[in-house]
Parts: structure tokens; C-alpha cells; sequence
């Protein structure tokens, strides 16, 4: 592993210098979107796109802070990829996560307390989300910072789209809202509608993003698995 | 004992960390293609689990919580340094997954190829650190209970990757919507599943 990564950084060291918005650093930012989406195609992340995605303003916060962190994760451990050993590389990149980790949850405490509160659990648990070791260990590790920046919005955008699609989903169909605001008007629940509570409880957000694979990989069949 | 056999129970089928909390889905969903390297990531997940939450109950209880300094000095009383939780337990944590990936490096190189990148993935395995922070939240009274629990956690997870591992290995010789191979039926499967293991929530120990 470590020589490898070793070869890797210096591989690209010596590459001669290219402009910042060139066509191969583009695709760091538009793949995660869909070829190479965190959730639906790495499997990355996806403890946090289930428990918190009840409401689309706390998966707005959430995939905010995700992307703090992964900026900032990515661009120090980039930095500092060619001194860290490699035996002891995962508790760098836990450290610094967590210093990260740690700054974002003293910022949401002090500026969206009800959210914070919320969220609970699930902003400690952005330390061990696996997206962002995913992307420390396989990206970073082994690019320049700007390059590693690029990775870490495009890696978070690709994270927000389908954690605020499955919000949008469970909130709309759970409580008839959206951010707060009623969307399915009274008339409709007179005429016998009703909020589907099985949305609000975890397995159906695991149905839910079964179901966006599914239409995902419809349209984008490259992506499709033998078995 | 009795008390440490309903911990035991309890974070096996009710409490458990996959079908109850959701913890843990990234390894479990891309580990489960087969048994066999299910099995052997669930025996990493016990192992882990066993060591780091008692020894996180011990830097809690003697470290981290307000008071907790007291055996130093009395002057220590007032001091609180949970806000340094989140660090000391992910510290621990990534030590002993290191731990446990040279072993297996050495005594298991087969298993280690199969495993790939998810060996060093169990320390961000969110049940691993999500183990730590109930036992936290929960004030287990002994260390016993807190062992217990981390086992109990830990056996509750293997399961849960045992039975989805088994469902992938059958559901490959069925016809499934081409789009919906793989990761897509995995998912609905394990909803399936979570929606049959809240039948135990309601239980009582």
C-alpha cells in the first residue's frame, strides 16, 4: 500500500502544469454526480442518508457540514499526504476528521441550535462517515490540494442530490410538507387522505434509495451489475 | 448476571445496530456479496466492538466525564473534558482497527485480499463509534455491562451481514429487473428486513 501510494503521488508530481478548470479536473466534479455517485454506486455514506433524511432542512444542514468537512479534511490530509507514514495514515485522517467534526458541531450549536439538536447523534457521526475516509484514503492521499478540493465538492454535491432528493421524498408523502411548509392542502385530507407514516420510519429510506438506484441505473446503463 | 444476558440479548435483536439504528450499512452493503467474506468481516465487527467499548467505558469513566480526574487529586472534581469524547473514542478506535488489520494481514492473507479496503473502513464502521457513544448516552453501571453490550451489538451486526450475505448468495438465480442488480435490491431487501425486525422494538427486557 504504501509504496503504491508513494508511486502514485509521485506520478503526479511530475505531471507539467495545467490550467485549474481543465477538462480532466471538470470530471472531478461532475462523476460523483452520477457515474460515481458516493451512494449509489461507491455504497459510501449511507448511514447518515437514512437516519436523517425525515426532514429536507435537516439533509440541507447535514450535506452543508458534510461538505465542510470533506473540503477541509481533504485539502489538510492533501497537504500532508507525503510526510504521514503509512502505518499509522488512519489515525492522521481520523484526527484531523474529527478536529473538523468537532468545529462544525460547536458552529451548528451556536447558529441553527434546533437543527443541531436534531441532527444529535448524526454530526458526531460525520466522523465516521465513510465518504470522507473513502475519498482521504483514495483521493487524497495521492493528489495535489486542488485537485483533492475539486474531488471533495464534487464527492459532497453527488452526496447532497441524493440525500435531499430522499428528503424531499420522505417528507413530502411522511408529513405532507416540505421545509416546514404544508404542501398537501386540507381539502385533500378531507377527502380521506393520509400521511403515510411508514415514511418517517428508517427501512423506508432504504427503499427509497433502492428505488432511486433503480431509476438511476434505468436511464445510465453502464452502471448496471452482472448478478 | 441475569442483567448482563438481557444486554447481551437486547443489542442482538432488539436494540440491533443494522435493522434498529441503521449503523454500519456501508460495510454491511458492500462485504455481503458473499458468506464467506461476511462472515469474516462480522467476526472483525464482534472482535472490535468487544475491545474498543469497554476500553472507551474505562477513558470515559476515568478520563472524559465531569469529576472523573478525582483519582488524581481532589483538585481535579470540577473538570470536564467530555467535549474531547468524540476524539479520544475514534483515537481508540483506529488503534485497535489497526491492530486487528496486521493480524489478519498475518495470519489470514486470504481473507485480507477479500476484504480489501474494508478493513481499514471497520474505523469508520459508524457502528464501531456508534457503539461508543450509546454506551455514552446509556451509563452502563460496570464494565461488565459495558462488554456486554458491545458484544451483544457486535453478534447482533454479524447476523444481520450472515442473513443478507445468505439472501444475495440464493437471489442471484433469480430474475431481477436488470437496473435493480445488485445494490438496488439490497437495499429494498434490508428494508424489508428492518421492517420485520421492529416487531422485537416493542419487546421488553
Amino acid at each position: 500500500m504504501s509504496t503504491e501510494v508513494k508511486e502514485a503521488a509521485a506520478a503526479v508530481v511530475k505531471e507539467p502544469s495545467e490550467p485549474l478548470f481543465s477538462k480532466r479536473n471538470k470530471s472531478l466534479l461532475t462523476d460523483p454526480l452520477n457515474d460515481s455517485n458516493p451512494i449509489t454506486v461507491q455504497v459510501l455514506g449511507i448511514c447518515s442518508a437514512l437516519a436523517i433524511t425525515v426532514q429536507v432542512k435537516q439533509a440541507i444542514v447535514m450535506s452543508l457540514s458534510v461538505l465542510a468537512v470533506m473540503i477541509g479534511g481533504n485539502l489538510i490530509i492533501s497537504l500532508i499526504r507525503n510526510v504521514i507514514p503509512s502505518r499509522i495514515r488512519i489515525i492522521v485522517q481520523l484526527v484531523v476528521v474529527a478536529s473538523l467534526v468537532i468545529l462544525v458541531d460547536q458552529v451548528l450549536k451556536a447558529y441553527v441550535y434546533d437543527v443541531s439538536k436534531a441532527l444529535s447523534v448524526f454530526v458526531g457521526l460525520i466522523i465516521t462517515n465513510c465518504i470522507i475516509m473513502g475519498r482521504l484514503e483514495a483521493f487524497a492521499l495521492a493528489n495535489k490540494p486542488w485537485r483533492s478540493i475539486l474531488d471533495a465538492i464534487g464527492n459532497a454535491a453527488g452526496y447532497a442530490w441524493i440525500l435531499i432528493a430522499v428528503a424531499v421524498v420522505r417528507e413530502l408523502f411522511g408529513s405532507g410538507t416540505l421545509m416546514g411548509y404544508k404542501l398537501v392542502p386540507d381539502a385533500v385530507f378531507e377527502m380521506g387522505y393520509m400521511n403515510n407514516n411508514m415514511m418517517i420510519l428508517p427501512p423506508m429510506a432504504l427503499i427509497t434509495v433502492g428505488i432511486i438506484i433503480w431509476i438511476q441505473r434505468s436511464k445510465n446503463t453502464a452502471l448496471i451489475e452482472e448478478n | 448476571m441475569l442483567d448482563l444476558v438481557n444486554i447481551f440479548v437486547k443489542g442482538i435483536f432488539i436494540e440491533n445496530m443494522i435493522f434498529a439504528y441503521f449503523l454500519g450499512m456501508c460495510s454491511y452493503l458492500a462485504v455481503s456479496k458473499t458468506v464467506k467474506t461476511g462472515v469474516g468481516l462480522g467476526f472483525a465487527v464482534i472482535f472490535v466492538l468487544g475491545i474498543t467499548v469497554p476500553v472507551n467505558y474505562l477513558i470515559e469513566n476515568y478520563v472524559l466525564k465531569e469529576g472523573a480526574l478525582i483519582w488524581l487529586d481532589d483538585s481535579f472534581a470540577t473538570i470536564d473534558l467530555s467535549f474531547l469524547s468524540f476524539i479520544m473514542f475514534i483515537a481508540v478506535i483506529a488503534s485497535m482497527v489497526q491492530l486487528v488489520e496486521m493480524a489478519v494481514e498475518k495470519f489470514a492473507p486470504a481473507l485480507y485480499g477479500a476484504l480489501g479496503i474494508f478493513l481499514p473502513l471497520i474505523a469508520v464502521n459508524c457502528s464501531i463509534l456508534g457503539g461508543a457513544l450509546f454506551m455514552q448516552e446509556r451509563q452502563y453501571s460496570t464494565i461488565a455491562e459495558a462488554t456486554s453490550f458491545g458484544l451483544g451489538s457486535g453478534v447482533g451486526w454479524f447476523l444481520a451481514i450472515v442473513a443478507i450475505a445468505a439472501i444475495r448468495e440464493k437471489i442471484k438465480y433469480s430474475n431481477i429487473p436488470p437496473a435493480l442488480r445488485g445494490l438496488g435490491i439490497t437495499f429494498i431487501i434490508t428494508g424489508l428486513m428492518g421492517v420485520a425486525f421492529m416487531a422485537f422494538m416493542g419487546i421488553e427486557l
